[in-house]
């Protein structure tokens, strides 16, 4: 049976959960009251302005930080109970703006990293390679680019072949090639039943990507759900791009006119303007009934930049 | 507590430490001077060469209780809050370790870079004496090294302690900077002029207790009440009484410095 609550999750499914966390520096609430079921092998997303909470809640899911109040469950374990270990070696963490040992190799990096994380020395050389670093696995980090440093610490990440990772922003310094190589790993965790928490600013690359996302504002969440959810739980207007010819500008103006299309913007013969869903058919025929005054005609489903505004603000 | 996760970073630490010729380098500087002192210690009377054991380990005192402190202050003040700043803190947390792990590992691997340059360096200047004085008249030279050593934890394990209480690097070294100038410099000059200012009457029963609160003192009891020919030579350490005056009470005063630190830095170490 399905819960209703978005939030949560049948027993059993979750990898993660979070109950009643709390967690207040002073006067400043950086966590408020979150109830949250992550799902096993789902893609994951996180985000909020910054100050949303949620690299507390980051840390929190970590063990770094302890919740004021709440409790947090990874693979049905509290995440800094007595079994903390066990949590640990079931998990990655690629952190922001990751900071490595300088001095040591790619190589070192990993074995010292896997040495305390219990896992097989042979999997150091396997995780250079999955992330491409194998040609640099004997170069000292210190002559690591930014976006090689952050392949490296994927593959730390990626040590002891973890159930869950948690990527901060895991594509900071990645040229293109490699942001695509980095979703197409991430899509092969996720077939091997890896579950994936992820933060970006990025929204763009988030939205392809996830299979859920929570928005945080004000240390609580604000939505959860599938992007396609979240957009048909905001009603959020279509986007409409009207290109028309000179002539056939008037036309579109006039048969407009009497429908519900709002924040009609022209840019020449170009027209942005936006229609709710129910109203898309209508709008649509009545620019089909002008012809050719009409070259081209493109229906945008609300991005997630305007589902986060959306909720965020 | 699994000994393997301390062990792997304190490896770690050391390593690093001697990858960057820390370690040689320390060691080259305590052979330098111990040498210097040796040979040229007398040159103010008019002779140069070895002249006693007793007034070598003398001179090496006054120079070590200086030199040790700041050397592992100045090793250990950045263990904890540099890795906070440079944000590999929480990747390291992040993993199956406690904090507490984190910190002996730390202190281990650092202490084990600082002993292995204290008696590396001093060491190779005993193999030197004991050509010269034989191997059975070292005895005292070995109890100064070793007592070198217990100094050097002692202000390690203040510096890790530092390195934990500070909220960035900055006010890290400035505090370990201002610790070094109080037990060095200033703690025997307070003494004296309490003693001073008491006309060496009151409290004078209870007042060499007070020295166990400055490592460095501890230190220079612990060498010179080995060394009767030398105790004449200091002040304040000769109001000692003989109830101190125990190698072994030493040490332990000395182990207690070591810990006490290390447990103030465990207590505030939390998440």
């Amino acid at each position: 049976m399905k819960t209703s609550d978005p939030c949560r999750t049948d027993a059993g499914e979750a990898a993660i959960t979070l109950r009643g966390v709390v967690k207040h520096y002073g006067a400043v609430h950086a966590v408020d009251g979150v109830d949250l079921d992550i799902r096993r092998g789902e893609v994951f997303g996180l985000i909020g302005h910054n100050g949303a909470g949620k690299s507390t809640l980051f840390k929190m899911m970590l063990g770094l930080v302890n919740p004021g109040a709440g409790e947090i469950r990874i693979q049905g374990v509290v995440v800094n109970g007595r079994n903390f270990r066990r949590v640990r070696r079931g998990i990655g963490y690629l952190p922001e703006n990751i900071v490595l040992y300088d001095n040591l190799s790619g190589l070192e990096t990993l074995r010292f990293m896997a040495r305390l994380k219990g896992a097989p020395r042979a999997e150091c050389e396997a995780a250079l390679e999955r992330v491409g670093l194998a040609h640099a696995a004997q170069r000292a980090v210190r002559e690591y680019s930014k976006g090689m440093r952050q392949r490296l610490g994927f593959a730390q990440a990626l040590l002891g072949r973890p159930q869950v990772l948690f990527l901060d922003e895991p594509t900071t310094g990645l040229d293109p090639e490699a942001i695509r190589a980095f979703y197409a790993t991430l899509a092969q965790l996720k077939g091997e039943g890896v579950t994936i928490v992820l933060t970006s600013h990025i929204l763009a690359e988030l939205q392809e990507r996830v299979d859920r996302l929570a928005i945080l504002a004000g240390g609580r969440v604000q939505a959860v759900g599938s992007v396609q959810e979240l957009r048909e739980g905001m009603a959020l207007p279509l986007r409409l791009e009207v290109h028309a010819t000179d002539a056939g500008a008037a036309h579109v103006r006039n048969a407009l006119a009497p429908l519900p299309v709002h924040g009609m913007r022209w840019l020449g013969t170009q027209l942005h303007a936006r229609c709710s869903r129910e109203s898309k058919m209508p709008v649509l025929a009545a620019l089909m009934a002008l012809g050719n005054s009409v070259l081209d005609l493109k229906v945008h489903e609300p991005s997630l930049e305007d589902v986060f505004f959306g909720f965020a603000d | 507590m699994e000994l393997q996760q301390i062990f792997t970073i304190a490896y770690k630490e050391l390593r690093d430490r001697l990858r960057n010729r820390w370690v040689l380098a320390v060691a080259v500087v305590f052979t330098a001077l111990a040498l210097v002192i040796v040979y040229f210690g007398g040159a103010q009377q008019g002779t140069v060469g070895l002249r006693s054991i007793e007034f070598t380990i003398a001179s090496l005192v006054s120079l070590v209780i200086y030199l040790i402190p700041l050397i592992a202050l100045l090793l250990g003040f950045d263990a904890v809050v540099g890795e906070r700043e440079r944000g590999s803190l929480d990747l390291l947390l992040a993993l199956p370790v406690t904090r507490l792990e984190v910190l002996l590992g730390k202190y281990l691997g650092l202490a084990a870079a600082l002993s292995l340059s204290t008696l590396g360096g001093f060491g190779l200047v005993a193999v030197l004496l004991a050509t010269q004085i034989g191997p059975s008249g070292l005895e005292p030279f070995v109890g100064f090294m070793f007592s070198s050593v217990l100094l050097g934890l002692a202000f390690l394990s203040l510096a890790v302690m530092l390195s934990v209480l500070a909220r960035d690097r900055a006010r890290a070294s400035g505090l370990a900077i201002a610790l070094w100038f109080f037990f060095v410099l200033v703690f025997d000059l307070l003494l004296l002029g309490l003693l001073v200012v008491g006309g060496g009457e009151s409290g004078s029963e209870w007042f060499p207790y007070l020295l166990m609160f400055n490592p460095a003192d501890v230190f220079r009891i612990l060498n010179i009440f080995s060394l009767d020919d030398v105790r004449s030579l200091y002040g304040l350490t000769s109001i000692v009484p003989t109830a101190l005056a125990k190698p072994w009470l030493m040490a332990l005063v000395m182990l207690g410095w070591i810990a006490a630190p290390l447990a103030v830095a465990t207590w505030r170490f939390r998440p």
